[in-house]
């Protein structure tokens, strides 16, 4: 339920993502639940049953299934969106692979859930990051207001003739899913300017025109076939900073490829994803007042890793932490670490990168947290010594 | 799409295959170990082989079976089992 005050609406990430769909009023969704992004297929559900969506809703059994579906649908020619978290998304592995190569524009909700075992319903983001490899476009979210506008930018990035690759928007369970955030959301007209109509250039059904879809590559092609979709994936970078502008332009909010917080003259930085960005600033305002030049780079786009943005942005810090809130098991640290470091490598004279895990299932990430996080970069800015390169942060 | 480079081949986005049919101009014939050979004296047309050959290799012409497609036949010998026990018109010969 939506607690309204003046322009601004009170809802959470579920509901504000529901909402969006609505009016996305996509050709066909296909879903099942699990927690924690239940709530979006269930009031995306009430505005089906109240006929306030022309969407085919189905109804599946599994998410191996959801995807299939929404593999068909997007084939057909459909606008296709579905949402997910943890081990749902797990599921549809095979099907997300499949979803990218076909280059089948298909929009997703990913909130964000520890994987199992042990089992947790709680935030992080091992599930998405999991998936980072399956030629899926990612966005972050800080917050329900980013999630919402995300998402509507996600169907033309995907959609673009250009890109044709399937798009997740993530946002952490619970902490962004199911809090309530004054947001401002766009009214129904402006949402169908913005995204416009699916122009798909082929559809299954279209008999006039037979096509196959998912055939058979060897040695020949197959290469080619990978190699095509990498470079294409590659220049969403470019619609992705296109579609922010405009949404910007229209909207007033604008998104690029990452958000960087008083890092302009920063020595320390913090590189994180998703709602602890929102922590972090927290603590970066109170240093600020204490005069220490700390800052923090939230990267918006994960897929396609913008690296060289991210290494021109941090290019003239002293120290930088990447807090990855997924660990790649005996990887060199996790996995938005290892990219960031790589993509400093390059630099005339690289910051010093370290990279801690925190907030696994669901733990909390507070400002102290940070603070002590940039009190550890300043110790290695004042020593040159970095004690530990990679470690968990845990208190 | 890109322009094609050297040493790459230009490849429609997603596989999708825009000409209908397109299987027929590629040749399977060369995975045969086995060829189906039809005596058509003992032949009665009853076209069971060309039902159930799965690769629509067998060819038949004014309701007679005239015999196969030796480029896409793949010598599964299905047609010689299914050809009726009272006839067993066709058998599988080794390739040369
Ligand atoms: S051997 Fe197999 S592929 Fe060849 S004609 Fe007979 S049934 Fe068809
Ligand atoms: S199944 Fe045997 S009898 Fe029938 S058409 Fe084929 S070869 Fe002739």
């Amino acid at each position: 339920m939506a607690i309204v005050t003046g322009k601004q609406v009170g809802l959470t990430g579920n509901s504000a993502i529901a909402y969006a769909m609505r009016q996305i009023d996509p050709d066909v969704c296909a879903a099942y639940p699990i927690t924690p992004s239940t709530g979006i297929i269930e009031e995306f559900s009430s505005y089906y049953a109240d006929g306030q969506v022309s969407t085919e809703l189905i109804t599946v059994e599994s998410e191996h299934s959801a995807m299939s579906a929404c593999v068909g649908a997007s084939a057909a020619g459909a606008r296709v969106m579905t949402a997910t978290s943890s081990q749902g998304l797990a599921l549809m592995w095979e099907m997300l692979y499949i979803a990218s190569g076909m280059r089948l524009p298909v929009v997703m909700t990913v909130v964000n859930r520890a994987l199992s075992a042990p089992i947790n319903i709680h935030c992080d983001h091992s599930d998405s990051m999991g998936a980072r490899d399956s030629g899926w476009i990612q966005l972050y979210s800080e917050t329900v207001q980013e999630a919402y506008d995300n998402l509507l930018q996600a169907v033309r990035i995907a959609e673009d003739p250009r890109v044709l690759t399937p798009a997740m928007v993530c946002m952490d369970g619970f902490i962004t899913s199911h809090a309530v955030e004054n947001i401002t959301l766009l009214a129904d007209g402006e949402v169908k300017g913005f995204i416009g109509d699916y122009k798909p250039g082929r559809s299954l059904l279209d008999t006039d025109n037979p096509i196959t879809m998912g055939a058979m590559t060897l040695q020949d092609v197959y290469m080619d076939f990978k190699h095509e979709q990498s470079m294409a994936i590659a220049g969403a970078k470019e619609v992705v900073v296109e579609v922010g502008s405009d949404f910007g332009r229209r909207f007033g909010r604008h998104y690029g490829l990452m958000e960087c917080y008083r890092l302009e003259d920063a020595e320390a930085a913090i590189v994180v994803l998703n709602s602890a960005a929102g922590t972090t600033k927290v603590a970066v305002d109170e240093l600020r007042k204490k005069g220490k030049k700390v800052g923090l780079l939230k990267p918006r786009l994960f897929r396609p890793f913008p690296y060289a943005e991210i290494a021109a942005a941090l290019k003239n810090v002293k120290a930088v932490c990447v807090l990855d809130r997924a660990d790649s098991m005996n990887g060199f640290g996790g996995p938005l670490f290892s990219e960031v470091r790589s993509a400093l490598y390059g630099l005339a004279s690289v910051p010093k990168v370290m990279g801690r895990i925190f907030g696994l299932g669901g733990r909390d990430y507070t400002v102290e947290h940070s603070t002590a996080v940039f009190e550890g970069l300043y110790r290695i800015i004042e020593t040159g010594r970095m004690e530990e390169l990679t470690g968990y942060l845990k208190s | 799409m890109k322009k094609e480079k050297e040493g790459e081949r230009d490849v429609p986005p997603g596989g999708v295959i825009r000409e209908a049919g397109s299987a027929h101009g590629y040749s399977t014939g060369g995975w045969r170990k086995l060829r189906p050979v039809v005596d058509s004296e003992k032949c009665t047309n009853c076209l069971i082989c060309w039902v159930m050959c799965p690769d629509s290799a067998v060819v038949v012409k004014d309701g007679k079976m005239i015999g196969f497609d030796l480029e896409h036949c793949k010598g599964c010998g299905i047609c010689a089992a299914e050809c009726p026990d009272k006839v067993k018109a066709i058998k599988m010969e080794e390739e040369g």
